[in-house]
């Protein structure tokens, strides 16, 4: 197939159709034996559905990795209020690019999955809240749900099961931290996209003030095919503690960037040379961040010792978060890379809290002095500090995002900043 | 359900669902914090109330999380400590070191906060945000480097007036309090309470400008005169002026608010022109100044005999002096009191807070006055309705009423015409005797609010020349012409008047302490 790149030692489990536009009309995606795990599930208590997901293990694919099934069972046994799923297609962590290709290459599977979601979790609304700047995946899907409502597999009755689901596709109006599971609930009621204090928790009170699910693309993605083979058949791909297929978004300095399905556990520096097909003109590998912007970069050698998994991450010092391998080859700067992600954080953090609102900005600018010379060895030690002091202090994570690649950077190529530090001296000196 | 836990080492009992931070200030435990307020819901985005929680992963708010059996708090421990150090030295990063121009220096709590735990010196070398300077409208000035976003006068707008005004504009460190549009504050009737709870100088009021310091600044609890709502408040002198009028907690009758009106109308209280002696005149167009011993024994000599009694008394004297007018008229032989305030169409209410409104009736007491048994006249705008009073032929006593709208020949027909008043008018031109009185502003006293609640004030300005309390000059008339004892302080007049008006019965100055007591009677002001 055409799709920009593919590699034989994929496994395409959600990707299986990825450039295939035929696959988008609810036809085809029927014709394929889609919608037959909604009718699989509707057919079944919503408790057994979350037991199936529950025994695949699926952990969420935004990035924290929560299981699914256990998320799904914190919601109400018994209905006294609405429920509501939410599918955050919020996808903003710079380097990641996956929700945005199920979205548009198969809306069906995805509207399958929130279908049965919703099931299992007893809401009676979806709401798709996908990312403003996705014009064609937010097109696409609003097609698809309109396609999906003439067939009945929306509404209600569906499939003559008594069950009524009714999908909303909510446009984002572009902001990062929307893609926050609280903050994205306050910007769907018409608020300010600001992230909420947990406690209390989305499953006691939620979107609209009633118990709420917020679960990614790719994880509501999986479940159709989860219901339909079980969970057992999930877990012939991955490691113990993280089964299945996942999808790996890379970017940057090699050969065929792209979308690849992997088992969780591929080794990262396979992923690298094999299947994206080595450093791009043949340059030495200098850094990797392998989970989007918001977690910490690892060097070379660590990345050759990097499993791709929950667990294998963490091992080298860093997180899987949602999969986007961003590599850096040895002409790199980091100190500008690390910048312009600290100056991306600055220019979303919704300004609550004040370490965040503040502390995004300031440590910009000492970067940026840094940058341009005019740094001193002094302010590394402040940016330790100071970031340090924007970790676990904030309402929502976004303030500690900053501190990952600050931080790190600063520990793996302390040199590099030097270099331009004493750059800056001998300029003031002269 | 009380539940017990463990705070700086002290065990504490509290009510379930009580926050950490309430709980902490049982013991005297102050936590900082900037967009806490106790009138208002918590978003907790301050971070400056953030205790160590043994047993939690990270720190935690202590304005949102609640109590717990068993729970050890830590509000001074290094942890704790170091995070407010942390978060203070944010806020220093883009708040500008205006302090000697900026009118909240010396009670602004950024000030005081980063005195106390904040770091010797900063460590920002970058140039600081700038916004500048906004008009808000009304009487609010906004000076955007100061602000700390703690959204304080959003959610006051939107929960308490609910008046949505106001409102975070743009994100993150751009992010900025404004107003909709060109509309701003302009006809919202509760907007000076942004400027109290705005932690910082960033909202400041236009009237105070750059009028005085805070330190320079007295404090006087006192009682707000413009309604009968009684808002607690306090008078804010300097040099004995009012400088301004704060609103003084109390749960129940105001909670932490009081009204722009009652807050804007001070300026009475500081007017010149004063009558500064006791006058006797003499019936040709001649007066003469003597002093208090002489004016009181001439005018109890023209008093005998003078005929039936008509007082007309203002419903900003207070239940002392209405009280010793009462004893007077009797002494005098009895005979009818009225008194004229002036009524707003509509009641105007603190929609967050509807316990709290600016009242149909603006003077302070027109319930104590109404509980003394006088008589309601004149119209709703407080002229008129004197006209058997003004040409009493018997002893006529004015208190406090200035009878601006009066004609010249008020009076004129009295056979004793007595005036305690602070300023002349041509009404007063035909008294016999012209008697100088304290203002509420000069001295002690009570008044009693629309729910029947009374409420002590203190004397928060010097008085000028002779003027003495009107309880304490119609006291010694009283004390001359009965048994009575003269009253030697406002409590002795509160006494006085305990005993003699059954509402008031077994209430006392300690009792009704800052916070007031209510009257024996349920109240109903006529009218309402």
């Amino acid at each position: 197939m055409a799709y920009p790149y593919v590699s034989d030692r994929e496994v395409r489990v959600l990707s299986t159709y990825f450039g295939d536009p035929k696959q988008r009309h609810i036809e085809t995606y029927v014709k394929r034996g889609g919608y037959s795990a909604l009718e699989k599930a509707l057919g079944m208590g919503p408790d057994d559905v979350v037991e199936i997901v529950k025994s695949s293990g699926l952990r969420g694919r935004g990035g924290a990795g929560f299981p699914t099934g256990v998320k799904w069972s914190f919601m109400p046994k018994e209905k006294k209020k609405a429920h509501y799923l939410l599918c955050n297609a919020d996808e903003s962590e710079p380097g990641t690019f996956k929700d945005r290709e199920l979205m548009r290459w198969d809306p069906h599977q995805l509207i399958e999955g929130c279908l049965i979601g919703a099931h299992a979790i007893r809401a009676q609304h979806v709401y798709i809240y996908c990312r403003g700047e996705f014009f064609e995946a937010n097109q696409v899907l609003a097609r698809a749900v309109e396609d999906a409502y003439a067939k009945g597999y929306i509404g209600e009755n569906i499939l003559d099961s008594g069950h009524d689901i009714e999908v909303t596709v909510h446009q984002g109006a572009g902001a990062y931290i929307c893609g926050e599971e609280t903050g994205m609930m306050n910007s769907l009621e018409g608020r300010r996209g600001e992230p909420r204090i947990k406690p209390p928790f989305p499953a006691a009170v939620g979107a609209f003030g009633k118990p709420s699910t917020i679960n990614n693309v790719e994880t509501l993605c999986a479940i159709p095919h989860i219901v339909k083979n079980g969970g057992e058949w999930y877990r012939q791909w991955g490691t113990e503690k993280s089964p299945g297929t996942k999808l790996f978004c890379v970017s940057g300095h090699v050969i065929k960037p792209g979308n690849y399905e992997l088992p969780l556990g591929f080794p990262l520096i396979e992923l690298i040379e094999d299947v994206c097909g080595g450093m791009k003109d043949g340059n030495a590998l200098k850094a990797v961040i392998p989970g989007g912007s918001s977690v910490p970069l690892i060097n070379a050698e660590e990345a050759r010792a990097c499993k791709l998994d929950y667990e294998g991450c963490v091992d080298v010092g860093t997180m899987l978060g949602c999969a986007s391998v961003i590599v850096m080859d040895e002409a790199t700067d980091i100190v500008k890379q690390v910048r312009r992600m600290v100056d991306f954080y600055a220019h979303e953090s919704c300004g609550q809290c004040t370490p965040c609102r503040e502390g995004t900005t300031w440590t910009a600018q000492i970067l940026r002095r840094i940058e341009n010379g005019k740094g001193t060895e002094d302010d590394l030690d402040t940016l330790m500090e100071m970031t340090q002091n924007m970790v676990g202090t904030t309402i929502c994570v976004l303030s500690d995002s900053v501190a990952a690649p600050v931080q790190s950077s600063i520990e793996k190529f302390r040199d590099e900043y030097l270099a331009l530090i004493r750059r800056g001296e001998r300029v003031g000196a002269a | 359900m009380p539940v017990t836990l463990t705070i700086d080492g002290q065990e504490v009992t509290v009510p379930k669902g009580t926050t950490i931070l309430e709980a902490a200030k049982t013991i005297g435990q102050q936590v900082p914090h900037y967009c806490y307020h106790p009138g208002m819901s918590s978003p907790a985005m301050c971070r400056l109330c953030l205790v160590e929680v043994e047993g939690a992963p990270k720190p935690m708010p202590s304005c949102v999380t609640t109590v717990m059996d068993g729970q050890v708090v830590h509000t001074q421990s290094e942890e704790a400590t170091a995070s407010r150090k942390a978060v203070l030295e944010f806020y220093l990063v883009n708040h500008p070191l205006d302090c000697p121009i900026c009118d909240m220096s010396g009670e602004c709590s950024l000030q005081d906060y980063v005195h106390e735990e904040g770091r010797d010196s900063g460590r920002s070398r970058e140039p600081k945000r700038v916004f500048g300077r906004d008009d808000f409208g009304g009487d609010v000035l906004f000076y955007g480097d100061r602000c700390v976003m703690c959204t304080r006068c959003v959610r006051f707008m939107s929960e308490v007036e609910q008046d949505t005004r106001l409102t975070v504009v743009d994100r993150g460190n751009r992010s900025v309090i404004d107003t909709f549009f060109e509309e701003g504050l302009d006809g919202t009737n509760w907007h000076g309470n942004i400027v109290d709870i705005c932690p910082v100088g960033a909202l400041v009021s236009k009237d105070f400008l750059h009028k005085a310091r805070a330190w320079d600044l007295e404090h006087t609890p006192s009682i707000c005169t413009s309604c009968s709502q009684g808002c607690n408040i306090d008078l804010h002198t300097r040099d004995n002026l009012v400088q301004r009028l704060k609103p003084r907690e109390n749960l129940d009758v105001n909670g932490w608010w009081m009204c722009d009106h009652g807050r804007e109308n001070y300026e009475w209280i500081n007017q010149g022109t004063r009558i500064e002696a006791p006058l006797v005149r003499d019936g040709n167009g001649g007066s003469k100044a003597v002093d208090w011993k002489e004016v009181l024994g001439a005018l109890l000599e023209q008093a005998n005999g003078a005929g039936a009694v008509k007082a007309v008394a203002s419903p900003l004297a207070s239940n002392e002096d209405l009280g010793a007018l009462k004893a007077l008229v009797e002494a005098l032989g009895g005979g009818e009191t009225v008194y004229r305030s002036a009524r707003a169409e509509e009641e105007i209410v603190l929609k967050g807070f509807p316990s709290l409104a600016r009242r149909k009736d603006l003077a302070a007491n027109t319930t104590g006055a109404e509980l003394m048994g006088l008589e309601r006249a004149g119209a709703d705008d407080a002229t008129g309705g004197l006209a058997d009073v003004a040409g009493h032929d018997g002893v006529l006593v004015v208190l406090g009423d200035a009878l601006e709208d009066q004609p010249a020949d008020f009076g004129k027909n009295a056979a004793l015409y007595v005036f305690l008043g602070s300023h002349e008018s041509e009404a007063s031109a035909n008294a016999s005797f012209v008697l100088p009185v304290t203002t509420f502003a000069e001295q002690e006293g009570t008044f009693t609010n629309v729910a029947g609640r009374v409420q002590r004030f203190w004397p928060g300005l010097q008085a000028p020349g002779m003027a003495r309390p009107p309880w304490l000059i119609l006291g010694a008339l009283v004390a001359e012409l009965t048994e009575a004892d003269l009253p030697r302080t406002a409590a002795d007049a509160f006494a006085a008047l305990a005993s003699a008006v059954p509402a008031f019965s077994g209430l006392t100055y300690d009792d009704i302490g800052t916070r007031g007591a209510l009257v024996n009677e349920p109240v109903q002001l006529s009218g309402d």
